[in-house]
């Protein structure tokens, strides 16, 4: 299923940039987030084709697209080749939310034994990889976007962007500083709740201080995070150990610095026994 | 076309939720075999949920589904809360509700809107459809968008919601809050009526259905958080006993587990729910099912279109009545006792898809041993697949793709949701050698 030659050829070029949606493993509310997008979703289909986007669409166009966003995480040994094909056919390739930047939930199992016999009568039908990965573990990808789900206005920025042709406006500072932007009392030193926010990237707009919950990491770690003092407050807090190490495995598990800093929490406990 | 071997294929379903196809075998002007296949890669939830504590199924499992990640959250806070054997108050019930009502509202207005109406009316996809009708797709994103808001003003955020927990929520909103909604709901209520009026004027195939109903029934109020499970056939269980009698099975041709009630087929989501519980809509909303052409039960699937539209319309009226009596609750949460020993708890609650049942072994230390799901769509496959073999049956010398697009549209009647219906099994081994040979129990 390669891109016909031709085609790209065409003496006509597009007038409107071609725009495609693909789904992997996930939940489709990453994709949702693009309906989601009530007051714009008009105009954004006045001002790009799109060409295929399964969930919206019966009409499904071949190949080359001008960018094509990516939601889901590689599960299967199909969707490996599937990715391969969906790079091939794109000028740019976004993609959207923690299962295809770090592999999703569904990543706990890359840290478990084959799960396929637990959950399966007959495994023999299932054909299912044993880990979970990120699309970037297998393509190269040119915009990678946060988030358990997106954020609506992120997903906005980086479309106009392409669009643009510039780079997206995201940071990849930490909630506290959207959470003091917000106005919110810190919940870690105000209340003594457990938050991951110091070291979680932002772009969620710091909900959960603003619901007095702690952040649970679902944008996943921010650049540079220091998860080593995050672990001596959470500790003082008596939270440390198993709790934290359950924290980072959840939403983004298998992004480096959270799969390292679980590792870090279970190897002191086991010390310290 | 009507002699010999074909088939009917639609290798990649569209405008539904998740991965699945169509395949339909017709063998000497008989339909042979019609099957719905789900080939949406599991993520092994059940699995998953082994060994993580009794607080965390709500975030988990809201993952499930970015459609209806309220449906998640509100079963399994039921089930650990069962488990638990503690009740929260009244006030969070309703709180619970209206969190609910902005799920069922968004989720409605997307299929209606942009995956099912396009079928009756010859487009591609509700995007299509806005270029020659701007204004009606207009309404229905307004609808969307006031669901939305709802959820986010309730819940923190629309998709995977961060403000549930086991035993409430972690801050109620102030009347204040929702009552800035009331506008918007207001406007979103006279454009469910509208959309009523709209669907009902859509041509349906003639295709009455001998479904055995499966929803939730509760005394006081059309079931959403709540009820017994009731069917057709005069079933009327808790959900504790659900096991007892819904049993689950895997097939070849799908990564979702097929349901029986008894040994039989049936069918859960809105017309099961509004063909059950007719006698507790408020009167107007039975009126206006009625001016839409809908008697007191909807056996036509086709139609499942004009009992959601009815639903959307409910829904809207039920979130202005839960916020005009809205009660802050004083304590936003109860708090759970942990149960002495080892202890299962069951939950189930009505997704605008249907029925999501959740189950949970906790040991004392509320660290959670099993888990067992069962989403709406997963229950509908048996039932899809015998709309699918009994509506192509008389209409085999259609062309093929007018056909096709029929048969597609057939299973779009029931808005699966195949994220969700992929997303779960926890069968135990029971064979020692070989790996076959399993039960679930």
């Amino acid at each position: 299923m390669a891109p016909d030659a031709t085609a790209q050829q065409a003496p006509q070029a597009p007038v409107t940039p071609a725009l495609a949606v693909w789904k992997f493993a996930s939940c489709d509310g990453c994709q949702l987030t693009l309906l989601n997008c009530e007051d714009e979703l008009l105009t954004i289909a006045g001002s790009v084709h799109i060409a295929s986007f399964t969930e919206a669409s019966s009409q499904v166009e071949p190949g080359p697209y001008d960018l094509s966003i990516v939601e889901g995480s590689i599960t299967t040994a199909e969707d490996r080749e599937r990715i391969q094909r969906v790079r091939a056919e794109s000028r740019f390739l976004v993609t959207i939310g923690a299962c295809a930047t770090a592999g999703g939930i569904q990543a706990l199992r890359n840290f478990q034994d084959d799960l396929t016999p637990i959950v399966y009568a007959r495994p023999e039908y299932i054909q299912s990889l044993r880990t979970s990965t990120p699309i970037a573990d297998h393509v190269r990808v040119d915009f990678e976007l946060r988030g358990c789900p997106i954020d609506r206005r992120q997903l906005l920025e980086v479309i106009a962007a392409f669009l643009a042709g510039r780079r997206p406006n995201v940071r990849a500072h930490s909630v506290c500083i959207e959470c003091k932007r917000a106005g919110h009392v810190c919940v870690m030193v105000a209340h003594g709740t457990p938050c991951l926010g110091p070291v979680t990237q932002a772009g969620c707009g710091a909900l959960c201080p603003g619901v007095n919950r702690g952040c649970y990491g679902c944008f996943g770690p921010m650049e540079s995070p220091d998860t080593a003092s995050l672990s001596k407050i959470w500790q003082g807090l008596g939270a440390g150990g198993p709790a934290l190490a359950r924290t980072f495995r959840g939403f983004t598990a298998a992004a480096e610095p959270f799969r390292a800093a679980a590792e870090a929490e279970e190897a002191a406990q086991h010390d310290a026994r | 076309m009507t002699h010999g071997s074909r088939h009917i294929s639609v290798p990649a379903l569209a405008r539904v939720e998740g991965e699945g196809g169509l395949e339909i075998v017709i063998s000497e002007g008989q339909v042979a075999e019609a099957r719905l296949d789900i080939y949406e890669p599991p993520r092994f939830f059940e699995a998953l949920l082994r060994g993580r504590q009794y607080t965390e199924p709500p975030d988990i499992t809201a993952r499930i589904c970015g459609i209806c990640p309220v449906a998640y959250q509100m079963s399994a806070c039921q089930a650990i809360e069962d488990a638990c054997q503690t009740s929260v108050t009244p006030q969070i019930t309703a709180l619970r509700r209206l969190l609910y009502c902005g799920e069922w509202i968004e989720s409605h207005a997307l299929h209606i809107y942009l995956l099912h109406a396009p079928d009756f009316l010859g487009y591609d996809s509700g995007i299509h459809l806005a270029r020659d009708h701007p204004d009606i797709v207009s309404r229905g994103l307004r609808v969307k968008k006031a669901g939305n808001q709802l959820m986010a003003a309730v819940g923190g955020r629309s998709v995977h919601p961060v403000n549930v927990k086991v035993g409430g929520f972690y801050r109620a909103p102030t009347r204040q809050e929702l009552r800035q909604l009331v506008p918007q709901l207001e406007q979103a209520r006279q454009d469910s009526a509208d959309t009523l009026t709209w669907v009902a004027t859509f041509d349906f195939p003639e295709f009455d259905r001998d479904y055995e109903f499966v929803a939730l029934r509760h005394p006081d109020e059309y079931p959403i958080t709540q009820g017994r499970i009731a069917a057709t056939s005069g079933l009327d269980i808790t959900p504790a006993e659900y096991d007892q009698h819904f049993q689950e099975f895997q097939v070849e041709h799908s990564t979702a587990l097929h349901s029986t009630l008894d040994g039989r087929t049936y069918l859960t989501g809105p017309m099961a729910r509004y063909s059950l519980n007719h006698d507790t809509l408020p009167a107007d909303i039975k009126e206006a099912a009625k001016a839409a052409g809908l008697t007191s039960t909807c056996l036509n699937p086709f139609r499942s279109i004009v009992v959601r539209a009815v639903e959307l319309l409910f829904a809207c009226d039920e979130a202005l009545r839960l916020i005009r009596n809205y009660d802050r609750p004083e304590t936003p949460a109860v708090d759970l006792t942990l149960p002495r020993g080892d202890a299962a708890g069951y939950g189930c609650t009505e997704a605008p898809r249907g029925l999501l049942y959740h189950r949970y072994s906790i040991t004392a230390d509320g660290t959670i041993t099993d888990a067992k799901i069962v989403p709406p769509t997963s229950q509908n496959q048996r039932a899809i697949e015998a709309d699918l073999r009994d509506f192509a049956t008389p209409r085999l010398a259609l062309d093929h793709e007018r056909l096709t697009q029929q048969c597609e549209q057939a299973v779009r009647n029931h808005d699966p949701c195949i994220s969700c219906a992929a997303h779960f099994l926890d069968i135990r081994l029971t064979d020692a050698g070989q790996r076959l040979k399993a039960v679930r129990t």
